[in-house]
This record gives C-alpha cells, structure tokens and sequence, in this order.
C-alpha cells in the first residue's frame, strides 16, 4: 500500500526548488496552503451566512421595522423596511452560504486539506493540481450564489431545499427567475470542487499511508475524512444530476418535476406530466448523507482533541470508526424522513422511521465514548477543549431533538416548524461549529507556528455558547408552539402572536453569538503577528502531524516518518511523559533489535 | 477557573431544564390541548419520547460534568490508560437499540390511522366533506351540493368558499387535499394535522375535531414570498348546525340576483 511512498521521497522536490510568491501563495498545489485558503475564505462566508442570518432575525423580532445601519441602505424606497420576498430570501441565503460555502468546505476543504497528509504522513495529496483546482472552483460558485443574490427583482428565494414547482417556473415567484439558474449552476460547481476533493482524500488516504500507518492505526479526524471522501463521491452525483434536470425543466422546457394542468400566478396551465416529488427524493437522497458529511470530519477531530485533551486514549477506537461507519451507511437509507408529509406511500414512512431511529445508535455509541474519553483523565480547560465538550454537549441535545422528529407521528406535528430549526442548527453550530471552532485553536500552531490567544479564546468560546443557546434553545418552545418556518411575520397568526418576546430574547442572544465571532476573526489575525510562538508539539499530542516542524515546510516532513502504534496512547505506562509518538519506537522489553529492523510496516 | 468551566457546563443543561418545565405554565408550549383524538395519541407519543430524552440528556449531562469534575482535578497522578471496555460498549450498543426500536414501533400504529387510507373511518372515507385547493397565498374550498358525494371532478351545483373550511365536529372527516400551483401544507396546529399538497397529486387526509369552534389553518410548506399569509379558518360545527350552514351557502350560491320576493331591494 505504502510502497509508492519512500520513492516520492527521494526526489528533488522540496530542496532549493523556489517558487514564485504566485504559485507558492495564490495558484499552490501544497496541500497546506489550499487548507489555508479554503480556511480564511470559509470563515469570510460565515461572517456573510450570519448577517444574512441576522437579518432574518431581525425580522422575526422586529417584524416590518427598519433594520438598523442596513435597512436604510439597501430599502431606502421602502423606509427601511425588509420586503417578505427579501425575507424569503435572506433565510435561503443563509442556509446556501452555510451549508455549501461554510460547512462543507471548511471541515473538507479546509482541515481535509491540512490535515490528511499530515496525519498519514504524506508529503501532499495524491493529486495536487485537482487539489487546486478544487479550491478554484470555489470561487465561480460563491459568483454564481452572489449573481443569485444580486440579481434584478430578486434573489433565489425557494429555500436551500428549493422544491419544485416553485423552483422550477420562473412565474411562481420573484425569485424564481434568473436567480434560480445562477443558484442551481453555484450548487453544480460547489459539487464540482467538493467531488475533486473527494476523489483526492480518498486516493491519498488509502494509497499514502506512511510506513506503519494501519487503517487501525489512523487518527479518527482521517476515519471522518474518508467516510465523508466516501459519501460525497456516492451521494453528491444524485444531486447534480437533479441539479440538471432541473435546469432542464427551466431552460429546455422538459417536464421532470413538473405536473400537468398546474396554473401558476395566472400563467398558462403547465403541460407536460412529472413529479414533483421526484425532486424531493434525488435531493435528499443527497442532502441527508450531507448531513453526515457536515458532521462526520467534525466528529473526528472532537475525538482527536479530547484525547489530547484529557490525556488519555480515546475510549474504544474501534467502536468509534464502526460507528463512523455505520452512520455513513445508515445515511443512505434515512432520506424519507424529510418527506414524511409528503404524501409518499405511507408504508415508507415506517420503514425510514425504523432506519432513522437506528441512526441515533451510532450517535449514542459516539457520546458515551466520548464522555468515556474524559473519564479518568487529566483535563485541563484551554479553548479547543472547552470546545470539544461544547461539541458533545450540543451534540446531545442536536440528536435527541431527532428522535422527536423519526418519530412519524409526532413528526406531522413538528414537521416544518422550528423544531426542526432548533434541531438541525444545534446539530450544525452547535455540534459542527463547535468542532470547527476547537479545531482552529488546537491546529493553528501547527498552521501557523504561532499558538492563538487563550484569553481571546475563551471569552469567544463563552460568549458563543451563550449566545448559541440563546438563540437556538428556544426554537424548540416555537415549535411545539406550532410555529411554522420560513414566515416572514408569524405574528400575523393569533396562536403565535405571543411568541413575539421570545423571538426579541433571541434575536438579541444571536446579535451578541454574531459579534463574538469578531473576537475569533480578531484572534486568528492577531496570533499570526503576535501570537506565542511555538515548537512542533505544542499540545504533547501523538499524531505524526506534531512530529513535522510548525510550520511544515514544503514536503511536509524532515524524515520519512515511520508509525509504530495508535495515535492515542497517552498516559502509556511504557515511557516517563504522558504522551507517545506514533513515530517514538520503544524496543519491547528484553529485545535489543535496531530501530531498523522495526522500520517495516507492520502490513507490508 | 475550573470550577467555573464546571459550573458553567452543570449551570446551561440545568437552565434548559427549567425553561422546559415552565414552558406550559408561561404559554411556550402546544397552542392548546389536541382538538382531536388522533392529536391526543401524537400528544401522548410526543410526551413518552420526551420523558425517554430527558432522561437521556439529564443522565448524559450528568456523567459529563462528573468526568470533567473528576479528571480536571489538580493532583500528580496520572490518566488512566484505559483503551475502553467491551462490556460497556455492548451496553450502550444494546440498551439504546432497545429503546429506540421501542420507539419506533410504539409509533406505528397511529400513524397507520392517520395515513393508511385502508384504516380511515370508513364514514369520513365514503363521504368527503370537502376538496381543498391551495394556491398562492389562499385556500379554496370545494363543497359538494347537500346530498350529493364529493366528485374528483369539479360540479356544476358544486360550492365554494374561500379560506374558510367548514366541517361537522365531533366525527371524523375527510378531505381532498390538492394545489393548484406550487406546494403547500396543510397545517391544522390545534388538531395536529399536517399534510403537504403536492403539485399534481390528489391527497385524501381525514381529521376530527373533537368540539365545535373554529380552528387556525396555516401553510407550513414554503411556497413563495405570500407563505407567512397564508392563513385560513376551519369552523367545526355541530351536525345541525353544519347542515344548516351548508344550506345557507347552497341558498347564497344559486342567488341569481332576482329576488322572489320584493323585501331585500331597500338594501
């Protein structure tokens, strides 16, 4: 598996090789810089997918008054005054940015990029220039979602989940027109990058391995990885190629997802004899694995961070990956769980109900060992681990809001209400972001040679976690409440009219959870600058990563590094430290063999 | 600073807690008591699998705080090298796919009433009160004349109203659900009724309100820039009653405008 790699080695690349600023900073092929990137411009899109979020809340508090600063600016015909199609379409905005430029690329992208090779030990990906090229591709789709947003009468505004008919005839609303184009292209070219990724981790990781790096000896952030690579490439070609029917249903005038006899906004009947459902059915057979892949790499690095951070092995690895797994393979065959109101046969409705309760499982298993993980261990509280508890403990109210929702009966209550925003959002911040925020902490050093500020970073992790809880706990209330989604002024209903002051308390927990993201922009530049500078392993933690230097040059390690053991083994009764490197070999006891000898991989 | 990470970890799970406990008496909870009988059962699944989760984020919370108390101790000792127990994996496989498949199939039931049209009550399937055709940002309603059964087909001495449904109470009922333009959701809160109106689908969806009076009909399906609006009433009425006001738009619907008599033309 590992042979191909000694002889990478031995080329040139790396020694006195100079690169122009150009192809070193901008147009690289080095995995860790198009991690870098991917990183700063994922967290640029944040700051856009939380204004456009703020603006949703500004109208669920304030329903029809004039936004401060912004309002003025961008309605000025109107006095201020956010319009339903532009609430219509900030929320769908809000859920593109998050879910296509935020989530996805950040834990792919961003910490795939850096991660994977450094954590097998390779000295980049398998294939450098799809590499790049995938990180490019993320630019024509954030124009194409900016073109959406900006064009003329008004942006794409059929939801992120953008069900036909509405998107499908330009009459049926404003946004419906151009925008709807620009969007489903933005979403075709998000998949594009995210496929070459894909493809690339998923090569890298089972053919790079350095010496000695078993699949069992890998450090669960690259299980995440790979089980994600691997949903991708299976699950995202539903969606592109549904993405295209639908273009064709718009441009070519073909009826996939278009019934017959439909009149809409005054327009002719449509003719033609499609489903609409269909849509549902391709686009969640993509979107629910989706999930996974926004939740898995997170799953990962929490793993990897709370071992280091407790200083104890993670507590049953293999559990781990097979429940890794099992959630990935489970992912395909719970789809119909978004669709339980959809009038689908309702046979199918029990079936998905049974899958999607044994999709909780995996998840369980996962949160007792990570509560495990802790147990008996040596904590301390810097940020990535009071953001890896963060983690756990949204995670836990993320699925168990879940069960409410499998569960078919009590889902045709909750279904499309804010429940399922409390949920997913507790799932995607609370779980994902969090992840996300603790993994920025724990591998800026090695990114940067510079620690992050602990002060900065606790006051961010405590101010976000407020504000997180603020602003999604009470979404349950709405919906038991009965709160639908996605309306502009619910208040207009006498049974929700009383929900009003919630709203304002959350609106005001998200104001303050969105300024304090300013304290992490802050921190992530200043430390570049400012920052404690650091030696290879400033966490005394075991992966190969911390064994290259900080930051890892081009070609990533001195020597050829040689896996000897798990990346766990903290607290290893066999040596003084309470950490062990992958790499450290320990001759057993009563052997004095050389280190050569041990060199072979333990698989070859 | 670690007894405030601990608190502060004990402290949020512990106010979601409370939140939820005076949720009923401060008004955030179910905009009213089920208003029909299959709501009472969905009520009642909703509260089982509550009290199963609290139970589980109570216990998980618990053990959390416990671990970081315990390990975050200051002391030289070191961690216990521990690679995890077998015992306690098979456990928290075992226990937890128990309760969960409980769930499930705890739950089938009332979902085979509510949607497996083979198990409506046969009186709300022979006789449709009703089809109701969403479009954008209204319902409207169709009647069949009094004495006559609800046709697939729109009928000449057919009535209709707009956003306003009215249905006998106290017995089941069914309706046709379709839209005419773009997709949209039936959303009945009070009676716990949720049924999406696909574009080119005729969906039968029974319900039964348990009293007379008149109950908030919502769209809870995106469907354009209108869907918050989209707002309607169904009017339970008792059988009498019901008649009558069938009556009462049959008589309103055929006015051709002449008067028999001469006593309205003042007006």
């Amino acid at each position: 598996m590992s042979e191909a790699h000694p002889t990478t080695h031995d080329d040139a690349h790396g020694h006195g090789h100079e690169q122009g600023f150009v192809s070193k900073y901008i147009f690289s092929t080095d995995h860790k810089v198009i991690g870098i990137q991917f990183l700063v411009t994922t967290l640029l899109m944040l700051m856009v997918g939380g204004a456009l979020a703020l603006g949703v809340r500004w109208q669920l508090a304030f329903p029809w008054e004039s936004m401060p600063i912004v309002g003025p600016m961008l309605f000025s015909g109107d006095g201020g005054q956010i319009s339903p199609e532009f609430y219509t379409m900030l929320f769908t905005m809000h859920a593109t940015v998050m879910i296509f430029l935020v989530i996805i690329p950040i834990l792919a992208g961003a910490f795939g990029n850096f991660l994977i090779p450094l954590m097998i030990g390779a000295d980049d990906m398998a294939f450098p220039v799809l590499n790049m090229l995938s990180y490019w591709f993320m630019w024509p789709a954030i124009t194409c979602f900016f073109a959406s947003f900006f064009c003329a009468g008004n942006g794409a505004a059929a939801g992120w989940t953008s069900y036909p008919v509405l998107s499908a005839i330009a009459e049926s609303a404003p946004g419906s027109g151009m925008a709807q184009n620009w969007w489903l292209l933005g979403v075709t070219l998000v998949g594009v990058s995210s496929m070459m990724g894909s493809v690339n981790y998923m090569t890298t990781i089972i053919n790079m391995r350095a010496p000695g790096m078993t699949l069992f000896r890998m450090p669960l952030t690259i299980w995440g990885m790979f089980i994600t690579a691997i949903l991708q490439a299976f699950a995202l070609p539903v969606l592109t190629a549904a993405g295209f029917m639908l273009v064709a249903d718009r441009l070519l005038g073909t009826c996939f997802f278009i019934p017959a006899g439909l009149v809409v906004n005054n327009a002719d009947p449509t003719v033609g004899g499609g489903q609409s459902l269909l849509w549902q059915h391709l686009f969640w057979f993509y979107s629910h694995p989706a999930v996974y892949i926004m939740l898995l790499p997170a799953m990962g690095m929490v793993s990897d961070m709370l071992s280091a951070a407790a200083r104890k092995p993670i507590f049953g690895y293999k559990p781990m990956v097979y429940s890794m797994a099992a959630i990935a393979g489970l992912g395909f065959i719970v789809w119909g769980h978004h669709m339980f109101t959809s009038g689908m046969n309702p046979a199918l409705g029990m079936t998905f109900m049974t899958s999607t309760m044994m999709i909780a499982l995996p998840s369980a298993i996962k949160t007792f060992n990570w509560i495990g993980t802790i147990w008996g261990g040596k904590i301390e509280f810097n940020t990535f681990t009071l953001n890896s508890i963060a983690f756990v403990s949204m995670f836990v109210v993320g699925g168990l809001s879940g069960i409410f929702m499998a569960a078919v009966p009590v889902d045709i209550y909750i279904h499309d209400t804010y429940f399922i925003v409390a949920h997913f959002h507790y799932v995607l911040f609370g779980a994902t972001l969090f992840g996300v925020f603790g993994a920025i902490y724990f591998w800026y050093p090695k990114m940067f040679g510079r620690k992050m500020n602990d002060t900065l970073g606790k006051w961010h992790f405590f101010l976000t976690f407020l504000g997180a809880n603020g602003t999604f706990f009470p979404m349950h209330l709405l919906g038991v409440a009965g709160m639908p989604r996605r309306y502009a002024n619910p208040y207009l209903h006498d049974y929700l009219e009383h929900l009003l002051p919630m709203n304002q308390f959350m609106t005001y927990s998200a104001i303050l959870m969105g300024s304090a993201q300013f304290l992490l922009l802050f921190n992530f530049a200043y430390s570049l600058f400012y920052g404690e500078k650091v030696g290879r392993n400033p966490w005394k933690a075991n992966g190969l990563e911390w064994t290259a230097p900080s930051p890892p040059g081009h070609g990533n390690f001195d020597v050829l590094p040689v896996c000897y053991r798990g990346p766990y083994e903290y607290s290893s009764p066999l040596v003084e430290e309470d950490y062990l490197l992958q790499t450290e070999y320990i001759p057993p006891e009563g052997q004095k063999e050389s280190k050569e000898e041990h060199a072979e991989p333990e698989h070859a | 600073m670690r007894w405030f990470w601990i608190l502060f970890f004990a402290v949020c799970p512990i106010a979601a807690l409370v939140i939820c406990i005076i949720a009923p008496g401060m008004d955030w909870w179910f905009p009213s008591e089920a208003g029909s009988p299959l709501g009472e059962r969905i009520d009642s699944l909703f509260h089982l699998i509550l009290y199963i989760v609290t139970g589980t984020f109570i216990g998980t919370q618990i053990a959390m705080v416990f671990v970081l108390w315990k390990s975050s101790k200051q002391d030289d000792e070191r961690a216990w090298f521990s690679h995890g127990s077998h015992n306690l994996e098979v456990i928290w496989t075992i226990v937890p796919a128990g309760i969960l498949l409980f769930i499930a199939l705890y739950q089938m039931d009332v979902w085979a009433e509510y949607r497996v049209v083979s198990n409506f009550p046969k009186e709300a399937r022979r006789a449709p009160v009703a089809e109701v055709m969403a479009r954008q940002f209204e319902w409207r309603i169709r009647y069949p004349e009094p004495g006559r059964i609800l046709q697939i087909q729109a009928q000449p001495t057919d009535l209709y109203a707009v956003n306003e449904l009215i249905v006998p109470a106290a017995k089941p009922v069914m309706i046709y659900l379709k839209t005419q333009d773009v997709q949209h959701s039936f959303f009945l809160p009070e009676l716990r009724v949720k049924q999406d109106a696909v574009p080119g689908q005729i969906i039968p969806v029974w319900f039964e309100a348990t009293k007379p009076g008149e109950y908030d009909l919502v769209c809870a399906e995106l469907c354009g820039w209108g869907h918050y609006k989209m707002g309607a009433r169904v009017v339970a009425l008792a059988e009498e009653e019901f008649a009558a006001a069938m009556e009462q738009l049959e008589t309103e619907q055929s006015d051709d405008g002449f008067a028999e008599s001469g006593d309205d033309d003042e007006e």
